[in-house]
C-alpha cells in the first residue's frame, strides 16, 4: 500500500520537538509577544535540540536528518509559537542553506559551526523598499574597489538580522549590467546600520529590521557563489523555504484546531456546550479537513525535495493552499471564541495576528498561482 | 566503566489507564512510553559516562512486555548505548521483590559499577526496586539523590529529606537512585533516534537469568479512590477562627 505516514523516527522527533515547545516556548509565548521580545536564550536551546543543523550532512557539522524533519520541527514550534517557527524557518532556510549551497570552504568554516549550533544566527537580505517579489528590481549596488566589494544600498523586512547572535548577512545587490550577486556582510561591519525592528501586526517575538549599506566594505573573497547569480541562487534556495513556511501554517492550523475543539466542548450557551451548535461544530469540521490537507501537501513536497526530485510546483501548492488555511484557520478560531477570542489573554488572538504575514512572506499567494499557472503552460503574463 | 540504568516503559499517562478485572493487573498497550521519571536516570547516567570517558558504558534495563518497544528506543535516543529486557509472560503482575530479583540477576550478568534509577515508577508506585536491588547485589544504596557528584573512588551525594538534605557517599560500586529535579534531562536529538534504530536491544527471559518465578503477593481486590468530599464552610459569626484553629490542630497541621 502507499504509505502516506511519516516514518516512527519522524513522528518519534514529533513527540519530542512537541515536548520541548510545550515546556521551553509555550509557558512564555504570550509575554514574548506582548512585549515583543525575541528570546535570544531560546535559539541556543533549540540549537542544543540539534534543530538548526538538522536538515544538513554529519561531515559539516550537521543533525544527519533531512527536510522532512525539519518540517516537522517547524510544524510543532509553529503550533505553540509562530514567532520561533518563523526564526527557525528563516535561520535554516535563508541563514544557513545559502551557505551550504554555494559558500567556499573558507566561508563556510568561518560561518556554518555557530550557525548550525544556534550560537548564532544569518539572515539573507533579498527584500528592498522597493523590491520584493520583482527581486529584479533591486536597487541595492555594490562595486569592487582594489581587494574590496563596497556595498550602498537599504534591504527590508530582513529576520534574524539585528539580535546580539546575528552573525552574517547575505546580500544581494547590482554588481554590474544586469547582473546581482550575493554578498556576505559579517554583522558590525562598519556602514551597515541595523535599524530598529519593525513594530509588526504579527510575528512580534520575531527579530525583523531594515538595514541600510553605506560604503558598507567587505573583501571580495565574501562574494557567496558566482558572481552574476545572485537572484538565481536565492530562487533556488525560495522553493525550499517555501515547503518550511507551509509546514509553519499547518503548524498554525492545529493549534487552531485543538484551541477550537477545547473551547467549543468547554464554553457553555443556551444549556449546553456551543460545540453541539451545527453553526460552530462544521467550520471546525472543516478545519481539521484544512489541517490534513495541508499535511499531505506539506510531506509530499517535503518527501520530494528529500528524493531529490523537482520541487517548484509541489512547494508552491503547499505554500498557497496551507498559508491561506492558516488565514482562514484562525477566522474561524477567533470566531469560535467570540469575544474572548478578541482578548489577548487568548491564544487565538495572536494566531490570528500572525496569520496574515504567511500569504505573504517568501513569496506571496499571487506569486505562487504565477507559479502553478505557468506550471500548466497557462501564457500568464 | 558501566553504568547501568533501569528504566520501565508505561502506558501513555496522557491516555487512561485501565485494569484487567480478572487479575487486577494495568492493562499494557503495544506501544508503551518510557516512564517520564527515568530520564533523570538516563541523564545522570549519561553524565557520569562522559566524565568517565570514552570506555563508559550507559545500558538501560527494563523488565515488562516489550510491546513496540517505543519507551526503550526512547531511551536510546537520549544515547544510551542499549537495552536488555526481561520480557516474560511468566513475570506477568510480578511485585517488587520479583521485579528486584530479575533486574539484579539482568544486571549482575551483565557486570556494573553504577545502578542508576528513579526513585519509583509512576504507574506502580511502591519505590521499594532500589533498595532491593542494592540488597540483592550486595552493594550499598545511595537514594533520593537531588545532586550526584563523583569521587575519586565512588560518588557522593545529597539525599533529599523532608526537612532538607543529608550528604552521603559509598566508593563504587553502588546503586544511586535519583529525583526528579537532579538533573535537566536531555532532548533526544534527531540523529539519536536515528541512531535508536539500530542499537542492540537483547531481549531475556526469567529462565535466561536463572531467576525462579516465585511471588509472595497476591492482589486481593482493587477499590476506586473515594470521590472527593465537599469542604465545609465555615461562616465567619467572628468566631470562625477559633473553629478553623480547632480543626487545623486536630488534623495536627499547627
Amino acid at each position: 500500500m502507499t504509505s502516506f505516514e511519516l516514518s516512527p523516527e519522524h513522528e518519534a522527533f514529533r513527540k519530542v520537538v512537541r515536548q520541548f515547545a510545550e515546556a521551553e516556548i509555550a509557558p512564555h509565548a504570550a509575554t514574548w509577544d506582548r512585549e515583543h521580545h525575541f528570546p535570544e536564550e531560546l535559539v541556543g536551546k533549540m540549537g542544543d535540540l540539534g534543530l538548526f543543523g538538522l536538515p544538513f550532512p554529519d561531515e559539516i557539522g550537521g543533525g544527519g536528518g533531512d527536510f522532512t524533519g525539519l518540517c516537522v520541527a517547524i510544524e510543532e514550534i509553529g503550533r505553540v509559537d509562530q514567532s520561533m517557527g518563523i526564526t527557525l524557518e528563516a535561520a535554516v532556510g535563508l541563514g544557513i542553506n545559502p551557505i551550504v549551497a554555494y559558500g567556499t570552504p573558507v566561508q563556510q568554516q568561518r560561518w556554518l559551526p555557530d550557525l548550525l549550533a544556534g550560537r548564532a544566527l544569518a539572515a539573507f537580505g533579498l527584500t528592498e523598499p522597493d523590491a520584493g517579489s520583482d527581486a529584479g528590481a533591486t536597487r541595492t549596488k555594490a562595486f569592487r574597489d582594489g581587494d574590496d566589494w563596497v556595498i550602498d544600498g537599504a534591504k527590508a523586512f530582513i529576520t534574524n538580522s539585528g539580535s546580539s547572535l546575528t552573525s552574517v548577512i547575505a546580500v544581494t545587490a547590482v554588481t554590474g549590467d544586469d547582473e546581482i550577486s550575493t554578498i556576505l556582510v559579517p554583522a558590525g561591519t562598519p556602514g551597515l546600520t541595523v535599524e530598529p525592528a519593525y513594530h509588526k501586526m504579527g510575528w512580534h517575538a520575531s527579530d525583523t529590521h531594515g538595514l541600510v549599506f553605506d560604503g558598507c566594505r567587505v573583501p571580495a573573497d565574501h562574494l557567496l557563489g558566482e558572481r552574476g547569480r545572485g537572484l538565481r541562487q536565492f530562487l533556488a534556495v525560495l522553493d525550499e523555504g517555501r515547503i518550511a513556511i507551509a509546514a509553519l501554517a499547518l503548524g498554525l492550523i492545529r493549534a487552531c484546531l485543538d484551541a477550537s475543539v477545547e473551547y467549543a466542548n468547554r464554553r457553555y450557551a443556551f444549556g449546553g456546550p456551543i460545540g453541539r451548535n451545527q453553526g460552530v461544530a462544521f467550520p471546525i469540521a472543516d478545519m481539521q479537513v484544512m489541517a490534513e490537507a495541508a499535511h499531505l501537501l506539506v510531506y509530499r513536497a517535503a518527501a520530494v525535495r528529500d528524493a531529490g526530485g523537482n520541487i517548484t510546483q509541489a512547494a508552491a501548492m503547499a505554500k498557497l493552499y496551507a498559508t491561506e488555511a492558516a488565514v482562514t484557520a484562525t477566522r474561524i478560531a477567533t470566531q469560535v471564541h467570540g469575544g474572548a477570542g478578541f482578548i489577548e489573554e487568548s491564544v487565538v488572538a495572536r494566531f490570528y495576528r500572525d496569520a496574515k504575514i504567511l500569504e505573504i512572506g517568501e513569496g506571496t499567494s499571487e506569486i505562487q498561482r504565477l507559479i502553478i499557472g505557468r506550471g500548466l503552460g497557462l501564457p500568464i503574463g | 566503566m558501566k553504568i547501568a540504568v533501569c528504566v520501565k516503559q508505561i502506558p501513555d499517562p496522557a491516555t487512561p489507564y485501565s485494569l484487567d478485572p480478572a487479575t487486577h493487573f494495568v492493562v499494557r498497550p503495544h506501544d508503551q512510553v518510557l516512564d517520564d521519571t527515568d530520564r533523570y536516570g538516563i541523564e545522570v547516567g549519561l553524565q557520569m559516562a562522559a566524565a568517565a570517558g570514552d570506555d563508559a558504558t550507559v545500558t538501560v534495563f527494563s523488565m515488562g512486555p516489550s510491546g513496540s518497544m517505543q519507551g526503550i528506543r526512547q531511551a536510546l535516543s537520549m544515547g544510551a548505548d542499549g537495552a536488555v529486557v526481561v520480557d516474560d509472560p511468566a513475570l506477568r503482575g510480578a511485585e517488587a521483590l520479583l521485579t528486584a530479583r530479575i533486574l539484579a540477576a539482568a544486571i549482575a550478568r551483565h557486570g556494573f559499577d553504577v545502578v542508576v534509577t528513579g526513585t519509583e515508577s509512576t504507574d506502580g508506585y511502591s519505590g521499594v526496586v532500589p533498595q532491593q536491588i542494592a540488597e540483592l547485589l550486595g552493594v550499598p544504596a545511595l537514594t533520593f539523590a537531588r545532586k550526584v557528584e563523583k569521587t575519586a573512588d565512588g560518588v557522593r551525594i545529597e539525599r533529599q529529606t523532608a526537612t532538607g538534605y543529608d550528604v552521603v557517599e559509598a566508593a563504587l560500586p553502588v546503586v544511586l537512585s535519583v529525583t526528579a529535579g537532579s538533573v535537566e534531562p536531555r532532548y533526544p536529538s534527531f540523529k539519536g533516534i536515528m541512531a535508536a534504530k539500530s542499537k542492540p536491544v537483547e531481549t531475556l527471559t526469567a529462565s535466561d537469568l536463572g531467576v525462579e518465578v516465585a511471588t509472595a503477593q497476591a492482589i486481593q481486590g482493587v477499590e476506586p479512590v473515594p470521590a472527593r468530599q465537599a469542604g465545609e464552610v465555615i461562616e465567619d459569626d467572628g468566631e470562625a477562627h477559633l473553629r478553623i484553629i480547632a480543626l487545623l490542630e486536630q488534623r495536627k497541621v499547627v
